[in-house]
């Protein structure tokens, strides 16, 4: 794979989506324009409604753009895709299928082809140790807390080995210090795996610590993407230090300034 | 629609909802159980259980006793005003004890105990009913899936399916040429549409993120089917089940008293010509107590499948 390749692993070029509802047609998306690079970690960061999850579903293939391409390694994205693992929101694990089961079914559409039941088991057993759920290995979804199934359902986006990682509001549903300890362990995860993450969030701590490119999208309808941020911080990263650390201070600000004062929220000024 | 059915009767069955019920007379025994405890938090177990024992009966046993009671007190009443030989509560507590001291007795085949009725009942609603589920089950599913057949089929079910049960029955004698086939093609008919519409409208409602998932993970049809619409539809499709089976199980008594043979409806027709009421009253009860055990057993299937996630 080549170095421009890299840089652009995935194209996003001036593309628009629009809803029709019976009131007519509704624009959520317009004119984006971005590239994130291979190993990146870029979070997409605005108010609600401002069209930063359907960015991410058209990433992901769920949704199709009105006008405009996305590339995904140079391939045009069609369709949904294992290569393109979605950690949604409200973590989505079938209930009926113990949290071992529910990664394995993953598992088992990628490699089930090209390895044997046994490859495929320590495949799963193994994206359950990586989020720390070795022993809820049999319990089903609703036998787990809140913060564990967000973990079943990253280890089932990791277990596939995808070449993007999109999450939506992972941690949203979460309370904040289990969404500071599954932040933490995301961050681990990620340095070790060199994973291409692109995060939805509103939290604006969160896009500081675990990003590298903090995408910030300006008030729907027709939302774009108003400003870039690159945070340059050293990994690994500790929240304890950052806390007080000069740059990790400036960039929180930056967010917040574009958050609040530049695009300070619509239903406010209602 | 009918899957609005789908809450209601497993919430009703649900034992131990807390239900704030008041006692006939308000009386204090009704305060939940937790009041005297707080005011009397030194008083250990012997004395806080005798009033527990006491509101449990007061509260799950004298209601429906009181039903009955008042049932037993109307038909005493209307038994004893009768001209026309309608029997009394006893007449026909005597009669079920010499009924049900022999159910299973066999005078050749118009005279046989009332168990070989009810069985022979039963299984015609379980041939025609298995039938019914064998087809409309995966129909349902089909026409769940795939909006074309959906719109294929929707002008049909509903022109078909308040069509009374009975009048099925002329087209089942025609085609089949025998009494037993038409009373199962009666039951068939009948009881195919509620699960046909149940596991249609279970599948068109399997929450938008199972099916993202299926999606994302690029599953095959077969998986899609096997590991998520097959478990999040069946609680649907088990309340279309259990309201086939009432629907069964209240035609085949009609449907018996028109064709005739070994049944339980038929024994009904066969004690209304010798004018043995107290046995139809005995009929009555054992309907419904049949029709009320199959609805139970379904809710019981119904909740072990049901997941919590699956309701919300």
């Amino acid at each position: 794979m080549s170095d421009a390749q890299d840089r652009k692993f995935i194209d996003i070029s001036d593309v628009e989506q629009t809803f029709k509802t019976p009131k007519g047609s509704f624009q959520a998306l317009r004119d984006i324009n971005l590239t994130i690079a291979k190993g990146e970690f870029v979070a997409l960061i605005g108010h609600s409604g401002c069209g930063k999850s359907t960015l991410l579903n058209l990433i992901a293939g769920l949704a199709t753009p009105t006008r405009g391409a996305l590339l995904c390694a140079n391939k045009e994205i069609k369709g949904p895709g294992p290569e393109r693992a979605v950690v949604f929101q409200n973590h989505s694990l079938l209930p009926w299928l113990t949290c071992y089961e529910n990664i394995h079914l993953g598992v088992e559409r990628v490699f089930g082809s090209t390895e044997t039941r046994a490859q495929l088991k320590d495949r799963t057993d193994q994206a359950l140790a990586l989020v720390g759920l070795t022993p809820a290995t049999q319990k089903r979804p609703g036998e787990i807390s809140g913060g564990m199934k967000q973990r079943v359902g990253i280890a089932r986006a990791l277990a596939m080995e995808p070449k993007v990682l999109l999450m939506d509001e992972p941690f949203g549903a979460l309370d904040a210090l289990t969404r500071a300890r599954l932040q933490d362990e995301l961050l681990a995860i990620v340095q070790k795996t060199h994973s291409t993450v692109v995060m939805v969030t509103h939290d604006v701590d969160e896009a500081v610590l675990l990003s590298d490119k903090i995408v910030m999208m300006t008030n729907g309808p027709a939302a774009t993407i108003g400003e870039v941020l690159s945070v340059r911080l050293e990994r690994p990263r500790n929240r304890v230090q950052l806390a007080e650390d000069r740059h990790y201070v400036q960039y929180r600000k930056a967010v917040i300034d574009f958050l609040y004062t530049r695009q300070a929220h619509v239903e406010k000024a209602a | 629609m009918v899957s609005a059915v789908f809450h209601s009767p497993l919430e009703a069955s649900a034992p131990h909802a807390p239900t704030p019920v008041l006692t006939p007379k308000g009386s204090p025994t009704a305060v939940p159980m937790t009041v005297p405890r707080e005011r009397r938090p030194a008083a250990n177990e012997p004395v806080t259980g005798a009033p527990r024992t006491y509101n449990w009966l007061w509260r799950r046993v004298l209601p429906p006793v009181c039903g009955f009671a008042l049932l037993v007190l109307i038909w005493e009443l209307v038994a004893l005003n009768s001209t026309t030989g309608f029997p009394t509560p006893l007449a026909v507590w005597h009669q079920a004890t010499i009924v049900f001291s022999d159910p299973f007795y066999d005078k050749g085949p118009n005279d046989q105990g009332v168990g070989w009725n009810v069985l022979s009942s039963l299984k015609r609603v379980a041939l025609g009913f298995g039938l019914a589920a064998a087809v409309g089950i995966p129909a349902g599913f089909a026409i769940g899936r795939f909006d074309f057949l959906a719109r294929m089929f929707n002008p049909l079910i509903s022109l078909l399916r308040p069509v009374s049960p009975l009048a099925w029955l002329p087209i089942g004698l025609l085609v089949f040429k025998g009494a037993n086939p038409a009373a199962i093609w009666t039951i068939f008919i009948c009881s195919i549409w509620p699960m046909i519409i149940n596991t249609a409208v279970g599948v068109q409602r399997v929450p938008s993120d199972y099916m993202n998932v299926a999606r994302v993970l690029d599953l095959s049809e077969w998986k899609i089917i096997t590991r998520i619409l097959f478990p999040a539809v069946l609680p649907y499709m088990l309340t279309g089940v259990r309201l086939a089976v009432g629907t069964a199980w209240l035609v085949i008594v009609a449907a018996e008293m028109l064709t005739g043979g070994v049944g339980i409806g038929f024994w009904v027709w066969d004690e209304w010509n010798n004018l043995n009421v107290a046995n139809i009253i005995i009929a009555i009860f054992i309907i419904g107590i049949v029709g009320l055990a199959l609805e139970y057993a379904l809710i019981k299937i119904a909740t072990t499948f049901t997941f919590e996630e699956v309701k919300s």
